[in-house]
C-alpha cells in the first residue's frame, strides 16, 4: 500500500490522475470511513472520560506505580517472544503448503488455522490439565504462540499464494542460491501481510484474558478485570486500560513505519504456481507440521474429547439447551462477522487505493480496538447505551455492535492485504471501458478481493464464536450462548458438561475454516492468472452492457 | 463440484439469514408481561432449581441474567430507575449492602423477613438472607497432618507458608475476610497481613475458588483459602476416592473464621413488586430450604426447621466469629482499599 502511492505510473489512466493525488478522498467514502472509524472508537472515548471524570489528579498516580511496571514488562517480554514465534512458525508453514510439493497440503491448509476455532480459555485449560509446568511466561508463551500463529499465517498465506513464483525462478537463474532467492523475492512480496499478521498477534495479546487468567500470567488485562470485578474501581480500570491505548498506538505506529518503507508490487498479476521440489527436506517439514498441528490442535481437542467421555455431571437440574445456545452463537457471530466486514471495507478500500496521510491514519485508529480487552469495549457500549439509548441496552444488536468493533480490525487487516495485491488497472480498465466507480467496485474489486472478503467473513465468525467476556456482559437476558453455558458449568466445576458446549463452539468455529480453505484452495482455479483474468473479463463484459 | 460449493455456500449462508431472522424474533430478551427479572450472582445450578421450583408452584415466569454480584449491583447502579431488574440474588451481602445504600432495594416483607434469623437479614429489612457459607482452609492431605495447621488466618501471613499459600483475591469471597481482620486488627494490621499473604502465595493466586481447591487436591500447592463449599463440590463432581484434601476450621471465634450470607432483595424500581415479594417468600420457604439443602449446592440453608445436607457438619457445631455480623461485614469498601493498597486489587 503506502509507498507507491503518490508515484505517477504509465500505467494509470489519464482521466483518473486527479482522483489519485494522495490528498482528494471521494467524498462519499472519506464519510463512510470517518463514521465508522469514530463509531469504532467509541471504547476510547469512554476510557477517556472515565479518567477525566474520575479527574487526571487521580489517575496520573495510579498509572505511574510499581504494579504498572511490573506489567509493562511481563506484556513486553511475552509480546516479543511470541510475536517472534508465531511469524517464524507461519510464515514457515505457509511457504510449505502454498509455495512446495509438501504432501497432503489440502489437509494441512485445512487444520492448521484451527487453533482459531479453539477459545482461548479452552487452550489455556487443556494445557494446564495437562501439565502444571505450564504457567507463568513460559506458558503463556506456548499458549499464546500455538493460538495465534493463524493470524500471521492466514495473510501471509494468501500473499503467498497471489505472488509471482515467476520471480523467484529469475532470481535463480540470475544465480542466487536458494535461500537467498527466497529471502529475496518472496519477502518483500509477503511483509506488508507478515507485518499486519505480527500487529494482529502483539494487538491480540494486549487484550488476551482468559488464557492468562488460567495460566496465572499478570497482564494489563488480568489486572483491569480484577479492578472492575473487585468492586468496579472504574478510575484504576481505565488507568490501566489508557496505558493499554498507548501501547497498541506505539505497536501500531511501528508497523506503520515498517511498512511504509515496503514498494508492493500492486499492478501484478499472480503468476502460475511452480512449486518448489522439497526432496530430502519432505520428512523435517512433515515432522514440523505434525507438531504444529499436534500441540496446537491435538492437545486441545484430545482433552476436551476426554472430559466428553466422561459422564454427566449435573444433579437435578436441566442442562441448558445445547441447540438452542448454538443458535443464538450462530447468529450474534454471523451478523457481527457481516457487519464488521461491510464497516471495514471503506476504511480499507480508503486506504489501499487512496493512499494519503488521512487514510492512512484512518486505518491505523481502526487497529488501536483490537489492543483492548473485551471487558472494556462491553462496559463502553453498555455505558453509551445506558445514557444515550436505552431501548439498545441488554438487545441483541449491542450485543453484535460489540463483536464488531472488538473484530473490526481484523476484518480491517484480511480486507487490507487482498485490496493491495489487487491489480488497480483492472478497476481503471473498467473505469474507461465505461463502468460507474461503484459497478466497477461490485464487478471487478470485489469479486478479485473475494479470498479477503472471505477470510474477513471467517476471522470475525471464528472469533466471536469463541469471545467470552464481553459476552457474559452484553447478553440479552434470558438468552445462553455456547460461551455463556461453558463458563457457567465450567465456574461450578462440571467440566463433563461444560466441554459439550466447548466442543460445539470448536466444531462451528472449524466451518467457515474449512470454507476458507476451499476458497483459498488455488487447484480449484488452474492458474492463479486465469482465475483473475476470467473473472475480471467477466467483470468488464456486464459492465459494459448498459 | 465448483457449483457445487457455491450451492452449499449459499443454502449456509441463507439459513444462517433464516435463523438469524427466526432467533431475532424470540431473542429479545423480555420476560412476559408480569414475569420476573432476575439479577442472579449465586451460582447458577442453585438458582436455577430454585427458579424452576418457584415457576412449577406459582405458574409466575422468571428471567435468570447470571453474573459477577459486584458487577451485577454495578449494572443495577447504571441503569438507575429503569433498570431491568426486579430481583437480585448475590452470594454475599457487601453487594446487596452497597445497593441498600443507594437506597436502590425495596423493602421485603415482614413475614418473609421473620422465617429466618434477623441476624442474617438486612438490618433495615431490605433484603432478606438466603443461605449461609464459612471461609475455611483447604490442605493437601499428603503433604500436611492436621497438627501442622494453622490456628488463626493470621498464620498465613508467616513466613513458614511461603510457597505453599493458595489465595483468589479477587474472588468475592476474599473481602469479608479481610473485613473481619481489620475490624478486630485494624487496617494496618489488615494489610501488613495482605502483603504477607500475598507474598506467601507468590504465583498461586488464582482467579477462583474452585481452581485453588482442585490445585489443593491435585498437590500443586498445599493449602488455599477457601468457602467451605467449595471443597464438597469437587468431590461431589470427582468422588470422595479422587480426594486427596480436607477442610480445615480456623479455631473457633477467628478473625479468618466467617460466615458469610447469601441473599435476595427487589429493586426500588421495579414494577413487578407483588410477585418479586412471592418469589422472595418463596427463597426463604420450606420448599426454597430444601432445594438449598438437597441439591449440591452445600450451602447452609439458614431457615431454622430445614436441616443442612447430612454430608455437611451442622451449621451449630461451626463457630465462626460472631463480631461479624452483617452490619460489620459493610459494603466492602474498606476491604476493597486494602486490596488496592496491597496491589491485590
Amino acid at each position: 500500500m503506502g509507498g507507491g502511492g503518490g508515484r505517477p505510473s504509465l500505467r494509470r489512466g489519464a482521466a483518473f490522475r486527479s482522483f489519485r493525488t494522495g490528498t482528494r478522498y471521494p467524498r462519499w467514502l472519506l464519510l463512510l470511513a470517518v463514521v465508522v472509524t469514530v463509531l469504532v472508537l467509541l471504547p476510547v472515548v469512554f476510557l477517556l472520560w472515565q479518567a477525566s471524570h474520575a479527574g487526571w489528579g487521580t489517575i496520573w498516580p495510579l498509572i505511574f506505580r510499581n504494579l504498572t511496571w511490573t506489567l509493562l514488562l511481563n506484556t513486553i517480554e511475552l509480546g516479543v517472544i511470541v510475536t517472534c514465534c508465531s511469524a517464524v512458525i507461519a510464515v514457515s508453514a505457509a511457504w510449505l503448503i502454498e509455495r512446495t510439493n509438501l504432501p497432503l497440503r489440502r489437509f494441512w491448509r485445512a487444520v492448521v488455522v484451527l487453533p482459531l476455532a479453539i477459545p482461548d480459555f479452552v487452550i489455556g485449560y487443556t494445557w494446564l490439565s495437562l501439565t502444571p509446568a505450564v504457567h507463568g511466561l513460559f506458558g503463556a508463551s506456548l499458549v499464546m504462540t500455538l493460538g495465534l500463529y493463524p493470524l500471521v499465517y492466514l495473510p501471509v498465506a494468501a500473499a503467498l499464494r497471489r505472488t509471482d513464483s515467476s520471480l523467484y525462478e529469475v532470481a535463480r537463474s540470475l544465480g542466487h542460491g536458494r535461500l537467498r532467492a527466497l529471502l529475496r523475492t518472496v519477502l518483500p512480496q509477503i511483509r506488508a501481510a507478515l507485518f499486519g499478521g505480527c500487529l494482529m498477534v502483539l494487538l491480540a495479546l494486549l487484550a488476551e484474558y482468559g488464557a492468562f487468567e488460567i495460566l496465572r500470567f499478570q497482564t494489563f488485562t488480568t489486572e483491569i478485570f480484577t479492578e472492575f470485578n473487585l468492586g468496579i474501581n472504574t478510575a484504576a480500570a481505565s488507568a490501566l486500560s489508557l496505558v493499554l491505548v498507548v501501547l497498541s498506538v506505539l505497536v501500531v505506529g511501528a508497523e506503520l513505519a515498517m511498512t511504509r518503507s515496503v514498494a508492493v508490487r500492486a499492478g501484478r498479476p499472480a503468476g502460475g504456481v511452480r512449486r518448489y521440489r522439497l526432496g530430502w527436506g519432505v520428512l523435517p517439514s512433515l515432522l514440523f507440521m505434525a507438531a504444529l498441528v499436534g500441540l496446537g490442535v491435538g492437545v486441545p481437542v484430545s482433552t476436551l474429547v476426554y472430559w466428553l467421555t466422561q459422564p454427566a455431571d449435573l444433579i437435578g437440574v436441566a442442562p441448558i439447551p445445547l441447540l438452542g445456545a448454538a443458535g443464538y452463537t450462530l447468529m450474534y457471530s454471523f451478523l457481527a462477522a457481516v457487519v464488521a466486514t461491510v464497516a471495514a471495507f471503506p476504511v480499507a478500500y480508503l486506504a489501499v487505493r487512496h493512499p494519503g496521510r488521512l487514510s492512512r491514519v484512518l486505518e491505523r485508529l481502526g487497529y488501536l480496538v483490537q489492543g483492548l480487552p473485551g471487558l472494556v469495549i462491553a462496559l463502553s457500549l453498555v455505558f453509551f447505551a445506558v445514557r444515550l439509548v436505552y431501548p439498545l441496552y441488554q438487545s441483541p444488536t449491542l450485543l453484535v455492535i460489540a463483536y464488531s468493533v472488538m473484530f473490526f480490525p481484523m476484518a480491517l487487516i484480511s480486507l487490507r492485504a487482498s485490496l493491495v495485491q489487487l491489480p488497480r488497472r483492472f478497476f481503471d480498465t473498467a473505469r474507461s471501458l465505461g463502468c460507474s466507480p461503484v459497478a466497477a467496485l461490485l464487478r471487478v474489486t470485489i469479486p478479485l478481493a473475494a479470498p479477503g472478503i472471505a477470510a474477513s467473513v471467517a476471522l470475525v465468525f471464528l472469533s466471536a464464536v469463541t469471545e467470552l467476556t464481553a459476552t457474559l456482559l452484553l447478553v440479552p437476558t434470558g438468552v445462553q450462548t455456547l460461551a455463556t453455558a461453558f463458563w457457567a458449568y465450567q465456574t461450578q466445576v462440571s467440566y463433563a458438561t461444560a466441554s459439550r458446549y466447548a466442543a460445539v463452539i470448536v466444531v462451528i468455529a472449524v466451518i467457515p475454516g474449512v470454507f476458507l480453505s476451499r476458497w483459498l484452495d488455488p487447484s480449484r482455479s488452474s492458474s492463479g492468472r486465469g482465475a483473475s483474468l476470467r473473472s475480471f473479463v467477466r467483470g468488464i463484459t456486464r459492465g459494459g452492457r448498459p | 463440484m465448483r457449483r457445487a460449493w457455491r450451492v452449499i455456500g449459499m443454502v449456509a449462508v441463507g439459513g444462517m439469514l433464516a435463523a438469524s431472522a427466526a432467533a431475532c424474533g424470540a431473542s429479545g430478551g423480555d420476560a412476559p408481561a408480569n414475569g420476573l427479572v432476575l439479577y442472579n450472582g449465586q451460582h447458577e445450578q442453585t438458582t436455577q432449581a430454585l427458579v424452576n421450583a418457584f415457576e412449577k408452584q406459582t405458574g409466575i415466569s422468571v428471567t435468570v441474567r447470571s453474573g459477577d454480584e459486584d458487577q451485577l449491583a454495578e449494572e443495577i447502579m447504571q441503569e438507575g430507575s429503569r433498570s431491568p431488574a426486579d430481583i437480585i440474588f448475590t452470594e454475599n451481602s457487601p453487594a446487596l449492602m452497597k445497593l441498600a445504600g443507594q437506597h436502590l432495594l425495596a423493602p421485603v416483607d415482614t413475614s418473609t423477613l421473620a422465617a429466618v434469623p434477623s441476624a442474617d437479614n438486612s438490618p433495615a429489612g431490605n433484603w432478606v438472607g438466603v443461605s449461609a457459607r464459612v471461609s475455611a482452609l483447604v490442605y493437601n492431605t499428603n503433604a500436611l497432618k492436621p497438627s501442622q495447621l494453622p490456628s488463626s488466618v493470621m498464620d498465613l501471613a508467616k513466613p513458614q507458608w511461603a510457597g505453599k499459600l493458595g489465595i483468589a483475591p479477587g474472588e468475592t469471597d476474599f473481602q469479608p475476610i479481610i473485613t473481619s481482620i481489620a475490624d478486630t486488627y485494624g487496617s494496618q494490621a489488615a494489610l501488613t497481613w495482605l502483603k504477607g499473604v500475598k507474598a506467601n502465595a507468590g504465583s498461586h493466586v488464582y482467579p477462583d475458588n474452585e481452581t485453588i481447591t482442585s490445585e489443593v487436591n491435585s498437590g500443586q500447592v498445599e493449602i488455599g483459602l477457601i468457602n467451605h463449599y467449595y471443597w464438597y463440590r469437587l468431590r461431589a463432581e470427582i468422588g470422595a476416592a479422587k480426594m486427596h484434601s480436607a477442610l480445615h476450621f480456623f479455631a473457633p471465634a477467628d478473625a479468618g473464621y466467617v460466615l458469610d450470607i447469601s441473599g435476595a432483595g427487589i429493586l426500588a424500581s421495579s414494577t413487578h413488586k407483588t410477585n418479586a415479594q412471592k418469589f422472595l417468600a418463596f427463597l426463604v420457604s420450606a420448599a426454597g430450604q430444601k432445594i438449598i439443602s438437597e441439591t449440591d449446592s452445600f450451602e447452609y440453608p439458614i431457615r431454622p426447621d430445614v436441616a443442612a445436607n447430612p454430608q455437611l457438619p451442622p451449621l451449630s457445631s461451626l463457630h465462626p466469629d460472631p463480631a461479624d455480623t452483617i452490619a460489620r461485614l459493610g459494603d466492602g469498601s474498606e476491604a476493597l482499599a486494602l486490596l488496592q493498597q496491597a496491589q491485590l486489587g
